[in-house]
């Protein structure tokens, strides 16, 4: 089957989707990840593999955690990296997502690392691309975002290395979640027996149990007995209509408190993508608790994004 | 040729070694068979000596000059320098030198730890082919190979090391400048 992500060689070429990718390249990235940790650590945080190299962050939708950590990532690889904000840029002067790119193009980029706010964006840049260029999605509409689920199952595998021992539990807006999506598919590519997502039936995606998960409308059924609790936010800037009573609401019945994280196994772990509504899908106690490894998420997010764009980035001059 | 049991070539690096270690001098295996080598250099010098030596492991993957041609290796290992460089006398140990280019990129790496006081190179093998101005201080032995073979050294469950030689086919690479994976 033609995979968009992946050269004649079957090596990565863009990261679009976690989705049809082989267990053998997750693991690859995740592996390299390992190496790019302790580069935090060392007197110079950097390395020069991507020295000469142009990064341009293109994002078509605001994010400010996700910009910044690829941002942290291309200078630790010792790349250039350039920033551009397009809704505040040339689009609202009319211009189209591949002049845009193309401008770019003739400006030597290298890599581009895409967000927008319609799904498949990615894949269409992708598309249109000469062969040397990468294209890493970084969150397109409600479909993916490849590096928060590999960051994600990164601290699954550093926490609890026995993946195919885990039951793991995605709880929150998974309707409008491109994270929730992403993490499924690279659980379930890991080889994860167990992934049970929580919601209220109004912010389930209606072909959810296909994705091979089961569902669960109660926080005190499905938090019982888990590993990992994976929770999501609430994007309150993507809902039309009313699917929410009220946010006050939503944390009585599907916040996480230390009551129901007590219903887990005792050493379960806590995450959160971020931003975190505080009281609206966690409870403070929790998400600043001894289970959270929220922060670690994020320090493990910059050596997945390293891993990623060393991968694209190399053996290209062939 | 006759190949030389690698054991043999130990003892030889061993004597040249153990002369220079001092207070401050820290060892760091090259993988993957450099870190056998230290390994064992390691246990006879605290056996020797009564003391622990400071020491770490490399691969310098991220350092590497053919990047850009083969990409990032596979299987990389993390790097472990669980001590200060600043001021050390480093002894690098490697299993198979050959064109010069790992040792610089480890080299380069070492340098993004701190400054060491003095680095040293300690190589079991030295096949020839050097394409820098880089050689090894100490050496097991002079064992000069045609560019398309390599020396591949290996390590038995009991801790034995072995020596062969795998031939590639000449026609596909005459030039050395690339190396290949088992020796450069």
């Amino acid at each position: 089957m033609y995979n968009p992500q992946l050269n004649a060689q079957g090596q990565l070429q863009h990261l679009l989707s976690i989705e049809g990718l082989p267990k053998r390249i997750l693991t690859d990235i995740l592996d390299t990840a390992e190496n790019f940790v302790g580069v935090a650590e060392r007197e110079v945080k950097k390395v020069p593999l991507l020295r000469g190299k142009t990064v341009c962050n293109i994002f078509f939708e605001n994010s400010t955690r996700t910009r910044t950590t690829f941002e942290i990532a291309a200078k630790r690889l010792s790349a250039d990296v350039l920033n551009l904000n397009v809704s505040t840029s040339s689009q609202s002067k009319g211009e189209t997502i591949l002049d845009t790119v193309n401008n770019l193009i003739a400006m030597h980029a290298d890599m581009f690392v895409v967000r927008h706010q319609q799904s498949g964006a990615a894949h269409f840049i992708a598309q249109h691309v000469p062969p040397h260029i990468s294209v890493i999605n970084a969150g397109d509409g409600r479909h993916a975002h490849p590096t928060q689920g590999l960051l994600d199952v990164f601290t699954i595998r550093k926490y609890k290395p026995e993946m195919h021992n885990l039951r793991v539990a995605i709880v929150g807006d998974v309707l409008h979640s491109r994270v929730a999506r992403s993490e499924i598919h690279a659980l379930t590519t890991l080889g994860v027996p167990e992934i049970r997502v929580i919601a209220p039936r109004t912010l389930l995606p209606s072909d959810v149990e296909k994705l091979g998960v089961q569902v669960f409308h109660n926080m005190e059924q499905g938090l019982k007995d888990v590993d990992v609790v994976m929770m999501l936010r609430l994007q309150n800037e993507r809902m039309s209509g009313a699917l929410l009573p009220s946010s006050q609401e939503f944390f009585q019945t599907f916040g996480l408190t230390p009551e129901r994280l007590a219903l887990a196994r005792p050493d379960a772990i806590v995450m959160h993508p971020g931003p975190m509504n505080r009281g609206v899908e966690i409870d403070s106690a929790v998400a600043d608790g001894k289970q959270s490894v929220i922060l670690p998420q994020v320090t493990y997010g910059i050596a997945v994004r390293m891993a990623v764009m060393a991968i694209l980035g190399g053996g290209n001059a062939a | 040729m006759r190949l030389p049991d690698p054991e043999q070539l130990l003892d030889r690096l061993y004597a040249q070694l153990k002369p220079q270690i001092e207070d401050s001098t820290a060892l760091v295996g090259i993988y993957t068979g450099g870190v056998w080598l230290m390994e064992k250099l390691l246990q006879r010098l605290q056996a020797e000596l009564g003391h622990d030596i400071v020491h770490g492991k490399m691969d310098a993957a991220m350092y590497r000059d053919d990047y850009a041609k083969r990409g990032l290796k596979t299987a990389a290992q993390p790097a472990h320098i669980p001590f200060d460089v600043n001021g050390k006398h480093i002894i690098l140990i490697d299993d198979i030198f050959y064109t010069g280019r790992t040792t610089r990129a480890v080299m380069n790496e070492l340098f993004d730890y701190g400054r060491p006081a003095s680095v040293k190179l300690a190589a079991l093998i030295n096949r020839g082919g050097a394409e820098l101005p880089i050689r090894p201080d100490m050496v097991g032995a002079e064992l000069p190979l045609q560019a398309h073979q390599a020396f591949e050294l290996t390590i038995n469950t009991l801790g034995r090391l072995s020596l062969s030689i795998s031939e590639s086919d000449p026609s596909v690479n005459p030039s050395s400048n690339s190396g290949d994976d088992a020796n450069v």
